[in-house]
């Protein structure tokens, strides 16, 4: 595996990297009687960094739900370090949930705290560490993301690319051990979005994090991950690494990697499906 | 009704009390009940002038123009300054309170606190409907007094009462008991219900703009309607 | 929540002003603040016609509000009203042969009850009773008496 990120690879992700962390099997959910996703696996190993892809509205970010546990599959199921997400109860959920830190879209940074206190809020929340303390590792992490100094401005006032990167400080706040993220590069710029892809693959290998990435952006998740999944039309299409599915000869995987207009798989609403290839960019 | 009562109960049942809350809701007083200050102080100044002119207006047909700062401030206690106070803070805290924790959801906050494993309801929802209980009837209490100050200069300053006879009628006529408890009681009550609808449509709004529209909109209808039904209940229950 | 130092402050002083606002309503704008509380001792007074004196109704002395009107009752046998008085300890001075009239304050006015104060030694204490006292003047009959006089004046 090639990789353009970073260099330093850390003993416990070449020593576990074959050990798997989240089992998705057979994954069905519906949502509005429409099939969204059908018969899904995945196997994500453990220190690596997986991007889901796959056209918009196809449901990617549906799988990232089920695996927090917001939302609940209808048939199949998914284990992180072997536990059954579905059977957790509200209160395993919430424990579960702090050692799984989630960039959404756009950040979500609050909007009434200062970039310290957004990245100091799960510690806060869920530790009982000393003010010096709080202070020191937020410090740290800001400083990680390249943004200390930034500590006391508000939310607002910073830039697309700034208020993703407080996210990501946020999100590994907690030290957790998968990280998940929604579409961390969508609307910005072509240098934001290698800075938080060198973020991404940095925090992984440093942190020992195992990161799933949930994006459409082809170009920058053949720099970025280890291993693709390709959804479409609700099925899981392809996987494997990206240097192996840009050269697949499987006419919808071709498609999607190397963005054509004309091919299998069709944009369409789903329920009428069965209409070429009508897309309206 | 009852979801609203469950929402309720949910944010009572997991309350933690400790400065983190304490904090929160210091500031969310800052946010619903200061912000709103000038606003009450100054309705608050013009109801008790006009009152007091309509009352002189009416009192004067019967020689009983001294009456005055009795009729004012009876009105005021029991039932203007409790009403128009709910009233105004629907409109100036509530509205502001519903569009932000509507807005938060349309741009995730939500979402994230709940990945976070923080409750929202316990960390959005709970501070401000505790300022907005705490905030009304300190409220109602700075409009009842900026009223009776604008009473004290219309009756005193410009139509030449007496000052003597004025504060002797409040002081005799104004019964403690009655009056006074009784319109504060209704501000807790406002206090506790407008500030539930706020977060109550605030939360579950849809994440969309239109949605936090929608929201503030039925904020403001709602708890103004119920503000006034309450008010004839807890008039004709209490009194 | 740090550095938010205005917005505690700013919304620390609402608080006070809000609690402040309550208490100046409460001590000056109600009755709360003339209510005569535990420090009082009381008095009885009969009179044969109260007229529309209310309960909480000023006991005055020259003008001063002393006490307050607590109950009215009727005396069953003598058909007159009785009237208990509460007067603050700090006036505990009043000679016994003092005076108790029901006075209108204005025309239409309340009524209230004024204590001329008389010349004797001994100071009236609790559960006293007031021997001078002169009943409301009710319009009515004022009205009438001198309806009546006048026609008898005619008819003579």
């Amino acid at each position: 595996m090639k990789r353009e990120y970073g260099d330093s690879v850390s003993w416990q992700r070449e020593n576990s990297l074959h050990d798997p962390i989240i089992c998705i099997n057979n994954l069905v959910f519906h949502r509005d009687g429409n099939v969204v996703l059908d018969d899904v696996s995945m196997e994500i190993r453990r220190g690596s960094i997986v991007a889901i892809m796959g056209p918009s509205g196809v449901g990617k970010t549906t799988i990232l739900r089920l695996i927090t546990g917001q939302l609940q599959p209808a048939d199949g199921s998914i284990e992180v370090n072997g536990e059954l997400v579905s059977a957790m109860s509200h209160r395993d959920l919430y424990k579960f949930r702090k050692g799984v830190g989630v960039l959404l879209q756009n950040g979500a940074l609050f909007t009434d705290l200062t970039v310290f206190e957004n990245v100091a809020t799960p510690l806060r929340e869920h530790t009982k560490l000393s003010e010096q303390d709080i202070t020191d590792r937020v410090m740290e992490k800001l400083d990680s993301v390249g943004l200390s100094g930034t500590q006391e401005l508000m939310p607002h006032s910073l830039s697309g690319g700034m208020a993703r990167r407080v996210a990501l400080a946020r999100a590994v706040i907690m030290n957790p051990e998968i990280v998940l993220f929604d579409e961390p590069m969508t609307g910005l710029d072509p240098i934001a979005m290698s800075t938080i892809g060198r973020l991404i693959r940095e925090t992984n290998d440093q942190l020992g994090l195992t990161s799933v990435i949930v994006t459409h952006n082809v170009a920058q998740m053949k720099k970025l991950v280890d291993h693709c999944y390709i959804l479409a039309s609700a099925k899981l299409i392809a996987e494997g690494s990206p240097q192996l599915l840009t050269k697949s000869s499987d006419p919808s995987v071709d498609q999607f990697m190397n963005g054509r207009v004309e091919g299998p798989i069709s944009f369409k609403y789903q329920q009428n499906q069965g209409g070429g290839a009508a897309q309206s960019s | 009704m009852g979801h609203c009562g469950f929402f309720l109960f949910r944010m009572l049942a997991g309350i933690r009390p400790g400065p983190a809350l304490l904090m929160s809701v210091l500031q969310q007083t800052y946010l619903v009940g200061a912000r709103s200050l000038v606003i009450i102080m100054i309705c608050g100044f013009f109801v008790g002038m006009v009152l007091a002119l309509q009352a002189i207006n009416a009192l004067q047909q019967f020689g009983a123009s001294e009456q005055v700062s009795l009729l004012v401030g009876k009105s005021l206690f029991r039932e203007l300054g409790p009403v128009l106070t709910a009233l105004l803070f629907a409109g100036r805290a509530g509205t502001s309170v519903a569009a932000e924790i509507g807005l938060m959801k349309a741009t995730s906050q939500i979402d994230a606190m709940q990945l976070m494993a923080i409750d929202p309801v316990q960390r959005i929802a709970l501070p401000r409907f505790l300022a907005g209980f705490l905030s009304l009837p300190l409220l109602t209490a700075m409009f009842n007094a900026f009223a009776i100050l604008g009473a004290v200069v219309f009756a005193i300053g410009v139509w030449g009462m007496d000052a003597g006879i004025f504060w002797s009628k409040l002081q005799t006529g104004i019964l403690f008991g009655k009056d006074f408890m009784g319109g504060f009681w209704k501000s807790v009550v406002f206090g506790g219900l407008v500030s539930l609808i706020a977060v109550y449509f605030g939360y579950y709004a849809k994440p969309t703009g239109e949605g936090v529209g929608t929201a503030t909109t039925r904020t403001v209808v709602l708890s103004s309607v119920m503000v006034l039904i309450f008010d004839f209940f807890m008039t004709s229950f209490l009194v | 929540m740090r550095a938010n130092y205005k917005v505690e402050l700013s919304s620390g002083i609402f608080l006070m002003m809000g609690i402040a606002a309550l208490f100046w309503l409460a001590t000056e704008a109600t009755d709360y603040g003339v209510r005569i509380g535990s420090d009082t001792y009381s008095v009885t007074a009969k009179f044969t016609n109260v007229g529309n004196l209310k309960l909480r109704a000023p006991v005055k002395i020259g003008g001063v509000a002393v006490g307050l009107v607590k109950y009215i009752e009727l005396d069953p046998v003598t058909f007159e009203a009785v009237v208990e008085i509460w007067i603050d300890r700090q006036f505990s001075d009043i000679p016994t042969d003092s005076s108790a009239s029901i006075l209108t304050s204005g025309i239409l006015g309340d009524r209230y009850i004024g204590l001329e104060p008389g010349g004797a030694m001994d100071a009236l204490s609790d559960g006293d009773q007031i021997l001078l006292t002169q009943s409301a003047v009710i319009l009515e009959s004022l009205i009438s008496k001198y309806l009546f006089n006048s026609s008898k004046e005619t008819s003579e």
